[in-house]
């Protein structure tokens, strides 16, 4: 059994700055990340990124993720392992960790979990065919390995993710057809929709897959418009051709770890799906087990790595070494979050934190 | 299809990585997962369905879903978009649960 | 309607234009009409021609009698929401950010696009700046005709 004092599972932009801080506060701590490539998924973000100075903007979200790696790459008490999967997570903070062919076994004093979000998926008929992938996976594919996804895409999801990929297709030279958008309004930022449609691509609101057409693999797919109930309107089906379809429907937070320790947990629609109930410094109902970052409620990346920081900076108060700024950084980080989450697109986030602080009262 | 010139990103030509696909020789590059090196090579079944038999290609790529499992020297479950292609791997794709023999 | 196609409304786009008068020297025109938690066109300016203030969702303004063309804020936005305009006699002529390959050659004539992604007129490149600071946003100087102003938004390989 391996001792470390914090073991951070994820090294994405929230487990990055918690073990910045961490470290910092000379904390003994172990990163650990299944990915080959540390920096989660802003490893794919290949645009500016929007918030303040402070959280980064204007820098490309492959570049941010090269700077958190660099921020925490030369501290002695912090250890990295990439390539590792945490397939245990126990109360007592014992983690069982399969790297390298085998099987490690960690006792940590605290734990924080920054395991981010996957890909939520839309019911439809045939929507298993090969051709059909989740905007994350386009993104991997196009930004991390250099391969083409596909020749005409029809992207689903009027998010900022199904925006942002969408010009990225454009820039790596794929065809859009369209962008088709269940809701009655884009979801996204209205740059991003902009952007995109000075280019040509045609952003189809309260429309809908109906199916997907293929033998071996997507070849077309039938759309079918939507009324103000959401119900399809009969004799308004239009078949595309395309060879690629693109699914970006939202977020689900990877909470499942916490399942696992029998942490208390709320379904809270505002945040994405399932999470863990909080207390103020971020730690679950179990003792010493915390949550930061997209796991904990789907955001952006700089809201990310501000609670990450936090985490990291709190964690270290909680466990008696605190780090030599604490007071003044954990003041600077929540007000950095609250200008992010101060908008018109902040107020789902904090209506749904409202609910979880409800819960962890009850 | 590789993209080969991109306006933000540098994609330098990489070690070139021979492995074998369902009995023939192909080629991957350095840096490629098994999945992103079939996709490549215009690959998008990856396996097909237990029951129904229908054809399944990967979603996520990350290692979420489960959709991209493969058979990887005699190995099935292999989530080929999280595992880094390597120099002469027998990669087939999977018809059934997988047998771990 | 900039809702629901990512299109805004002549009124919209009016309201970000200086009067022609002041369009005589190159102005930015901050096509940002949405409040979300950004500010490095703010941030960038180093004229502190454009205000947000402390609140960062704040949508930018310009100020124009500070504003002298100099088109930072223009690859400094991450929404690649600001390009520059100036009157010149009979044209119109833009700066804007542009990230595709392959990029333009001064002199090239490609297509003027309109804000709904059609072709309205001809433009003709007038200048391609790369530089370290942009960050692989390339600046274009396009001219196109006058009467193109208020419609004219980005470029188009022909």
């Amino acid at each position: 059994m391996i001792k470390r004092e914090l073991i951070i599972i994820g090294g994405g932009p929230a487990g990055l700055s918690a073990a910045k801080m961490a470290a910092e506060a000379n904390l003994d701590v172990l990163l650990i990340d299944r990915s080959p490539a540390l920096g989660g998924q802003l490893i794919k973000q290949t645009h500016k990124f929007f918030g303040s100075k402070k959280q980064n903007a204007k820098m490309r979200g492959i570049d941010i993720a090269k700077k958190l790696i660099n921020d925490v790459k030369d501290y002695k008490n912090l250890e990295i392992i990439s390539n590792a999967t945490v397939v245990g997570l126990y109360p007592d903070k014992v983690l069982t960790v399969f790297y390298d062919g085998k099987y490690i076994r960690y006792q940590a004093d605290a734990v924080i979990v920054a395991t981010g979000a996957s890909e939520k998926f839309l019911a439809f008929e045939n929507n298993d065919l090969p051709g059909i992938y989740g905007a994350g996976a386009i993104q991997t594919l196009m930004n991390v390995y250099g391969v083409l996804p596909g020749k005409d895409v029809l992207m689903v999801g009027s998010g900022n993710i199904g925006l942002i990929v969408t010009y990225q297709l454009l820039q790596a030279g794929v065809n859009v057809k369209a962008i088709v958008e269940a809701a009655p309004n884009i979801g996204g930022y209205k740059v991003h929709a902009s952007k995109v449609r000075r280019l040509g691509v045609p952003i189809m609101t309260s429309t809908t897959i109906k199916r997907a057409i293929g033998d071996e693999s997507l070849e077309a797919v039938e759309l079918i418009s939507l009324d103000s109930k959401w119900q399809e309107i009969e004799g308004t089906n239009q078949i595309i051709d395309v060879d690629t379809l693109c699914i970006s429907v939202g977020l689900s937070p990877m909470h499942q770890i916490l399942s696992m320790v029998n942490a208390k947990m709320k379904f809270v629609p505002e945040l994405g799906g399932v999470v863990a109930v909080v207390d103020d410094i971020n730690q679950t109902s179990v003792e010493s087990i915390f949550v930061c970052g997209d796991a904990l409620g789907i955001e952006e990346a700089s809201s990310a790595m501000m609670e990450g920081y936090l985490t990291g900076l709190n964690v270290a108060k909680y466990l008696g070494k605190p780090h030599p700024n604490s007071e003044e950084l954990i003041h600077n980080y929540h007000h950095e979050l609250d200008l992010l989450r101060n908008g018109p697109f902040g107020q789902k986030t904090l209506i749904g934190m409202k609910k979880l602080k409800e819960a962890s009262h009850a | 299809m590789r993209i080969e010139q991109h306006p933000i990103l540098n994609f330098e030509k990489k070690k070139e990585i021979s492995f074998i696909f369902e009995g023939k020789q192909v080629i991957g590059y350095e840096g490629d997962t098994i999945a992103s090196a079939l996709h490549a090579l215009g690959v998008k079944t990856l396996s097909y369905s237990i029951k129904d038999k229908r054809p399944r290609g990967f979603y996520c790529a990350i290692g979420n879903c489960a959709s991209c499992h493969m058979i990887v020297n005699g190995v099935p479950n292999v989530r080929t978009c999280i595992t880094p292609l390597t120099e002469g791997i027998k990669v087939e794709r999977q018809h059934n649960k997988g047998v771990i023999k | 309607m900039l809702n629901q196609t990512g299109i805004p409304s002549k009124d919209q786009v009016l309201s970000r234009f200086p009067k022609e008068n002041d369009l005589l020297k190159p102005k930015a025109i901050l096509e940002c009409y949405e409040d979300i938690p950004c500010n490095p066109c703010s941030t960038s300016c180093p004229f502190d021609a454009i205000e947000i203030g402390e609140n960062i969702n704040k949508q930018p303004v310009l100020d124009v009698d500070k504003c002298t063309g100099c088109a930072i804020c223009v690859t400094s936005c991450p929404g690649l929401a600001i390009s520059v305009a100036q009157l010149v006699g009979e044209h119109a002529v833009f700066k804007i950010p542009y990230e595709f390959l392959p990029l333009p050659n001064p002199k090239d004539i490609w297509k003027g696009v309109n804000r709904a992604g059609e072709v309205i007129c001809d433009a003709t490149i007038e200048k391609v700046l790369t530089s370290k600071s942009m960050d692989r946003t390339a600046l274009l100087t396009v001219s196109v005709p006058r009467n193109f102003l208020h419609e004219f938004i980005t470029v188009r390989k022909p």
